[in-house]
């Protein structure tokens, strides 16, 4: 038996001064946060507390459309509504009118439940398992892993840009060049991925969106309606409210579209599936021979719901705001170094005591 | 003999002899579970029960922090109602038992990793993909 001498490792060794030595001119470099390297095509403002794709092009339209019908409905309806009707018609008008905005807000700037990509050893280490395995003719392994879910066999693909097996029900997201966990679709409306961490508020979006629109076109045409009661016919009525018709048809065009989408989505709620695999059928080929082939579903639709919409929030897994450690490191070094665990995440003190050892220890 | 050094001193003898990556356990779906299954890599560094008993807790803690239950739908009922701007403001079910788990980890290392030249890395810094398992190359003192 070989006769080993295990060193303790003291965790708490790290704050000798001798070390602070080397770093001073460390201190002078300003640390950088992990989001000015982050390598998905995203845009990061807040200094990494808002994310969005690169490609944001119609999110301007959709709140300008929403804000602009929105103000007219508050402008030139609601007095009229208010002296004819009730006071409440404003009243809910805004608070639909907040929900929507917040709901698109936040589906628009929280991250969607990217995975960020594997370090360089457990890249190796994937690798290595996958060419264990492979066969030993020319043809190259296949990137891919089959599991048990729930008694249900579901293949994991490899992910080359990630360069790791995707979780389950995790896809990469080609526009912007993430795995997303849970991954609904990219949507260009919201100008980002809709995945697990913000498909709730996705979800409330379109739900409030659709009230929003119903409940404009109701009043807008309840106006109409009545003015042209008062009045001299609808026409005319027509034509002393341009603002209103201007409302009625945004508003008539985006309710078959917002309410189908409503409708789509409550389907995909009920039935824990999302956008990506009701469009691939990854489970609809079992409908019929047994019962639904989906194992993530809870086979209850109110389970569904509210472990869909609301479950735990699960955290942002890319540490966006943390601080990288400094270019200055040899590169070796700083693999082997990584992050110990028991440093605290900002605590750039201990950090440069890291640095001292790792120069020390190449010295 | 065996003597409590400071981690600079051992960084320049110990150097990294390998890094073990424990993966995810999906066979329950998508909730955050490893796997049990102890690796060989390890077997002369640590006893397989002690092992599997901190990958158990761990995936107990994991548990708990996903538990679909009465408080997190009245977090989540809550936050719905107030169009969801308590996140701002509060921390939720999930980062309470994260904060929870990163102690874990930093006790596990302290008690029973650190004396025997290993090391866990919280699995939050790798994405909630892999537990890594650094070990480190054992030498002996010679003083």
């Amino acid at each position: 038996m070989k006769n080993c001498e295990y060193q303790q490792i003291d965790p708490r060794g790290l704050s000798t001064p001798s070390s602070t030595q080397p770093c001073t001119e460390n201190n002078v470099q300003r640390s950088r946060r992990k989001w000015e390297v982050f390598p998905g095509k995203n845009r990061f403002y807040c200094d990494g507390r808002i994310i969005l794709a690169r490609q944001s092009g119609i999110l301007p339209l959709t709140l300008g459309l929403i804000i602009v019908t929105s103000g007219l409905f508050f402008a030139f309806d609601c007095p009229f509504l208010v002296t004819h009707l009730t006071v409440c018609i404003p009243v809910i008008g805004g608070v639909l009118f907040v929900f929507v905005v917040t709901s698109l807000l936040q589906t628009s700037f929280t991250d969607p439940g990217i995975l960020p990509r594997t370090l360089p050893d457990e890249a190796a280490d994937i690798e290595k398992q996958i060419d264990t395995s492979g066969s030993s003719t020319y043809h190259p392994p296949p990137r891919t892993k089959e599991i048990l879910i729930n008694q249900q066999v579901v293949k994991l693909k490899y992910c080359f840009t990630c360069k790791m097996f995707r979780p389950p029900r995790t896809s990469h997201c080609s526009m912007c060049d993430n795995c997303v966990e849970r991954f609904d679709h990219h949507c260009p409306w919201v100008g980002n991925c809709v995945g697990k961490r913000n498909y709730r508020f996705f979800y409330s979006f379109i739900v409030s969106l659709s009230f929003h629109t119903s409940f404009i076109f109701g009043c807008v045409v309840t106006h109409l309606t009545l003015r042209s009661q008062g009045g001299n016919g609808l026409v005319l009525a027509l034509q002393e409210n341009p603002a209103s018709v201007v409302e009625l048809v945004i508003c008539f065009f985006s309710i078959w579209s917002i309410l189908g989408l409503s409708g789509f989505h409550t389907y995909l709620v009920a039935f824990n599936l999302t956008t990506n695999e009701d469009i691939k059928g990854s489970w609809s080929s079992k409908r019929g021979a047994e019962d639904s082939g989906n194992p993530y579903t809870y086979d209850n639709i109110f389970t569904n719901f509210c472990a869909t919409l609301c479950g735990p929030m699960p955290p942002s897994l890319i540490d966006r705001r943390g601080f990288l450690p400094p270019e200055d490191i040899p590169p070796a070094v700083a693999v082997d170094m990584g992050r110990p665990p028991f440093l605290a995440k900002n605590d750039t003190n201990m950090e440069e005591n890291c640095q001292g050892f790792a120069l020390s220890c190449t010295a | 003999m065996a003597e409590t050094h400071s981690l600079q001193d051992m960084r320049q003898q110990a150097a990294i002899a390998a890094k073990v990556f424990i993966q995810r356990d999906y066979t329950n779906g998508t909730v955050c579970q490893f796997q049990t299954k102890f690796p060989s890599e390890l077997e002369t560094r640590i006893d397989k029960q002690q092992f599997e008993e901190t990958v158990r807790t761990l995936n107990n803690l994991y548990a708990e922090a996903e538990k679909l239950g009465g408080s997190s739908y009245l977090e989540g009922c809550l936050a719905c109602l107030t169009a969801y701007t308590i996140f701002l403001c509060m921390e939720t079910h999930y980062e309470k038992v994260l904060k929870k788990i990163a102690k874990f980890i930093q006790e596990q290392n302290d008690k029973i990793y650190a004396p025997r030249g290993l090391l866990l890395t919280d699995p939050i810094e790798r994405g909630l993909r892999v537990v890594e398992v650094t070990i480190f190359e054992d030498r002996s003192l010679g003083r």
